[in-house]
């Protein structure tokens, strides 16, 4: 019998997950830009809408619905890189914040007009639905698929950075701009490819997250201070800092509420706190 | 900045130093703008709470411009210190007494040391790590405050607050009219040490900081000293309003120390203009009457255009209002 | 780490020993040691990207060095925060402009003065109490040909002057020593005349050491030529000395038919 430590870990283990895919974008395009785009999970949103959309008033399967609220995350994402953002890559650092902050609470109202402020619950196939015990473990399926999502979707992401041409620029990217460039590195487009790429995964997880915390029009708010925890902790521009802060405020937060309830998010923003003035930069930051 | 920008020739000023005087007299619109904020006793007579509510809201967007409009530290969490100074105020005027002079010295002295603490960490970070700082800071007092139940009253609020008569004489009663004039005169009181910190040596250095950050130190300037100093004095200005509104309106919520009215007063300021001593002023005069003639909608309508107002700020009017109103004038003077 | 020793009078200005700083394998300085007597006019040249700027951010203190120490007048200054040397007499300017945009140019250097003279965090007084800091900024603005902008925001004076800016923000600390970085970066040839005529008026106590590619600049002020390629001192003497150095020519011409 495996102690109830070892399910708590779990569970704080796929939520994990699940804050990653939410997380890697932004922290990427913030190491890569140093662009501090807070409407991060209003992407997160708008894929999770999309797969409501989808299965309730088109009867699409789940699974069919996960690559399209990718797409329109993604492609939300670049049209709003085009029309805005592109103009306040040199601003300076409170531009940014309520540039990105307005909109943010532009998508919540819109998201609120069209889908009310109740939570969407969406019905996931049967098989989904259950648990199974391992030695002694309840283990619930949907949050085993959030896990192997996580996994394949890490290893999918590390190796396009370590393997590809594309990876490649963007390491060079983040390492050193003005170096990238005078290297003949188009730095633009590497940034508004990532960005896509940053913001579709966003999308993605925002969809995968309403059968395990819902999905309301706070959701850009709700999961932006989460966001933002793992980007700083994490360190930005880095891929596996975002894996190792994900799973570490995942797993702080499960295990927060299921032994110590009263202290409430309480010890997640100390994580930070602490972190950050132990290391500025983040866990595996550069700065 | 000065309150007017410098003008392009060179003025026949009798000497340097009377120049730099002459840039901190008082400007007749100055006086104009003071003067009308005693209109409301008689042009608005049932709307005198809001109209305090305006003057502490302004106060604290004050507090704020000095560190981010002035020094350049951007902070999303400054309602702790509104929230320290309310409540401060608030159970002291629940367990020693009702006085309130004394209750708004106390509760600054309060803010400003929980101010200094914190200075020593904010002074350290810039850029992002500072923003996500300050925010988690203002939470994780919020949720200090959510869990000490005993110590806040928790959600339900601090309860039981009584005040006295304002100097013996005026009583807080449901009309306002003591409300106003109480936090008119203290709002006053702290602009005129605001207007004279801004024009003195620490405000051109200030001002150093937020211009050049790099030079500073070349010039031989501690400005970690300087930012931990103005971060003090800001978080007692901003506990000073703090405590007002606990005193006029007898009430203290967790509220006061929420990511909301760290957002709202960021908003304000903007709105009017950060670094212009006036622009939290304005912006909280604009950004409350809008809020009561629009009580009527649905708070998500209400965002949605401050989500709006945002962009357009940032896009078009990048120094808020008062930025815009000074561009034209100047405009308008070089015809 | 050394204590900060009693000042003795001594006739170096400014050294240092076994400087020394890498990024990853890419060595920015090595092994540099450096003597500025007291009074000299000393010139740094060497071809593009052969550290010379980060040698004076070395010791200036906004870079922190891996090995070798600094000594001001004689005090080891390793340790001291940039703000602590210049308070020792250790002032730069910056090869790009790094000015105060929205002050005027007479708000600027009145900071500068009230930092050194410890006034700067008087919040309770106004600026023009202070007379006689005021003056003294005033006079070093009149004294670099800028005292008629004077009260001209920064950002609207024209690059020449806003050089000149650059250096009278320098003075204004009293240093005893002065890094300039290329004073003379970017500004036309008929506005450089007042750009070299202060550094030739300069005071003689003060030690001069600068950056400058233009080697008519460097033949006419400099007393002494330190040339500086790829992060280490590759020859120093008299200007004639270094003229005639067939290393240095090849060194500096054939960059600068690359560059």
């Amino acid at each position: 019998m495996l102690p109830p430590v070892i399910g708590v870990l779990f569970d704080g283990i796929a939520y994990g997950m699940l804050l990653f895919l939410l997380s890697v974008g932004l922290s990427v395009t913030l190491g890569l830009m140093n662009f501090v785009n807070l409407a991060h999970c209003a992407f997160a949103m708008i894929g999770g809408y999309v797969t409501v959309v989808l299965m309730k008033d088109f009867g699409w399967n789940f699974f069919a619905t996960l690559p399209v609220a990718f797409f329109a995350a993604a492609l939300t994402s670049i049209i709003i890189e085009r029309i805005l953002y592109r103009r306040l890559y040199g601003a300076s650092d409170l531009d940014q914040v309520l540039l990105t902050i307005g909109l943010a609470f532009i998508s919540v109202s819109v998201a609120a007009w069209f889908f009310g402020t109740t939570q969407q619950p969406i019905e996931m196939p049967s098989y989904m639905r259950g648990s199974f015990v391992v030695m002694g473990l309840n283990i619930a399926v949907y949050r085993l698929f959030l896990v192997a999502v996580g996994i394949v979707v890490t290893i999918l992401l590390i190796m396009t950075v370590e393997h590809t041409r594309f990876g490649a620029q963007v390491r060079a990217a983040v390492d050193n701009q003005r170096m990238a460039r005078g290297l003949g590195i188009d730095v633009d487009r590497t940034f508004a490819i990532t960005f896509a790429l940053g913001s579709g995964l966003a999308g993605l997880g925002g969809a995968l997250a309403i059968e395990i915390v819902g999905l309301d029009p706070q959701f850009a708010f709700t999961y932006l201070v989460y966001v933002l925890i793992i980007v700083s902790v994490g360190g930005l521009g880095s891929i596996g800092g975002s894996f190792a802060a994900a799973c570490l405020i995942g797993i702080s937060d499960i295990a927060g509420k299921y032994y110590v309830p009263q202290l409430g998010a309480f010890l997640i923003y100390l994580v930070m706190v602490a972190v950050l003035m132990w290391r500025p930069a983040g866990l595996f930051g550069r700065r | 900045m000065a309150l007017q920008d410098a003008p392009m020739t060179t003025p026949q000023a009798s000497s340097p130093q009377a120049y730099l005087q002459g840039l901190s007299r008082w400007r007749t619109i100055e006086i104009i703008f003071w003067l009308a904020t005693l209109l409301p006793f008689w042009l608005f007579p049932n709307y005198l709470s809001l109209a305090s509510q305006i003057a502490v809201a302004a106060l604290f967007a004050l507090s704020l411009d000095l560190i981010l409009g002035y020094a350049g530290v951007v902070s999303l969490g400054h309602a702790a210190f509104f929230g320290v100074g309310a409540y401060t105020a608030g159970l002291f005027a629940k367990f020693v007494w009702g006085e309130v002079f004394t209750g708004l010295i106390v509760a600054t002295i309060m803010a400003a040391l929980v101010g200094y603490a914190a200075s020593f960490i904010v002074a350290r970070f810039r850029h992002l790590t500072l923003i996500m700082i300050t925010l988690g800071m203002g939470l994780l007092l919020h949720e200090a405050a959510n869990s000490a139940g005993w110590l806040t009253g928790g959600s339900d609020g601090l309860q039981g607050i009584e005040v006295w008569k304002v100097a013996g004489l005026f009583k807080f009663d449901l009309y306002g009219t003591t409300a106003y004039g109480y936090s008119l005169a203290v709002l006053f009181v702290v602009f005129l040490f605001t207007r004279r910190l801004i024009n003195s040596p620490f405000g051109l250095a200030l001002r150093g900081i937020r211009e050049n950050f790099v030079r500073m130190p070349a010039i031989g300037a501690d400005s970690r000293a300087h930012i931990r100093k103005v971060y003090t004095i800001s978080a007692a200005m901003a506990g000073i309003a703090g405590a007002v509104i606990a005193q006029t309106t007898e009430t203290v919520s967790l509220e006061a120390l929420s990511f909301e009215r760290s957002a709202d007063v960021l908003v304000m300021l903007v709105l009017g203009g950060a670094g212009r001593l006036y622009g939290g002023l304005v912006g909280a005069a604009i950004f409350l009457v809008a809020r009561d003639q629009f009580s009527g909608i649905a708070p998500q309508f209400w965002y949605f255009w401050i989500g709006v107002l945002l962009v357009v700020v940032v896009m078009l009017l990048p120094n808020g209002i008062l930025g815009g109103l000074s561009k034209i004038t100047a405009r308008w003077s070089r015809k | 780490m050394s204590a900060v020793v009693t000042p003795v009078k001594t006739s170096i200005a400014l050294q240092t020993r076994g400087l020394s700083k890498s990024f990853g394998s890419l060595t920015v300085a090595n092994d540099i040691a450096l003597n500025l007597p007291v009074g000299a006019r000393y010139a740094l040249i060497g071809p593009n990207g052969a550290g010379k700027t980060t040698l004076i951010n070395l010791m200036t203190g906004m870079l922190a060095p891996d090995k070798g120490q600094i000594f001001l007048g004689g005090d080891d200054v390793t340790a001291l925060t940039p703000q602590a040397r210049v308070k020792r007499g250790l002032a730069r300017t910056f090869q790009i402009n790094t000015l105060f945009a929205g002050l005027n140019a007479l708000e600027a250097v009145t900071l500068a003065v009230a930092e050194r003279r410890g006034i700067a965090d008087r919040f309770w007084q106004n600026i023009a109490v202070n007379k006689e800091a005021i003056e003294e900024a005033y006079e070093i603005l009149v004294k670099l040909k800028l005292g008629d902008a004077c009260y001209q925001q920064t950002r609207e004076l024209p690059y020449g002057r806003q050089r000149l800016l650059e250096i009278a923000l320098a003075l204004a600390t009293k240093p005893k020593v002065l890094l300039l970085d290329e004073p003379a970066a970017g500004v036309p040839q008929d506005e450089s005349g007042d750009i070299f005529e202060v550094v030739a008026s300069l005071s003689d106590d003060l030690t001069l050491l600068f950056i400058e590619h233009d080697m008519h600049v460097v033949f006419r002020f400099a007393t002494h030529i330190i040339v500086l390629v790829s992060g280490a001192v590759f020859a120093e003497g008299s200007p004639s000395e270094i003229a005639a150095d067939q290393g240095v020519r090849e060194v500096y011409l054939g960059a600068r038919k690359h560059g």
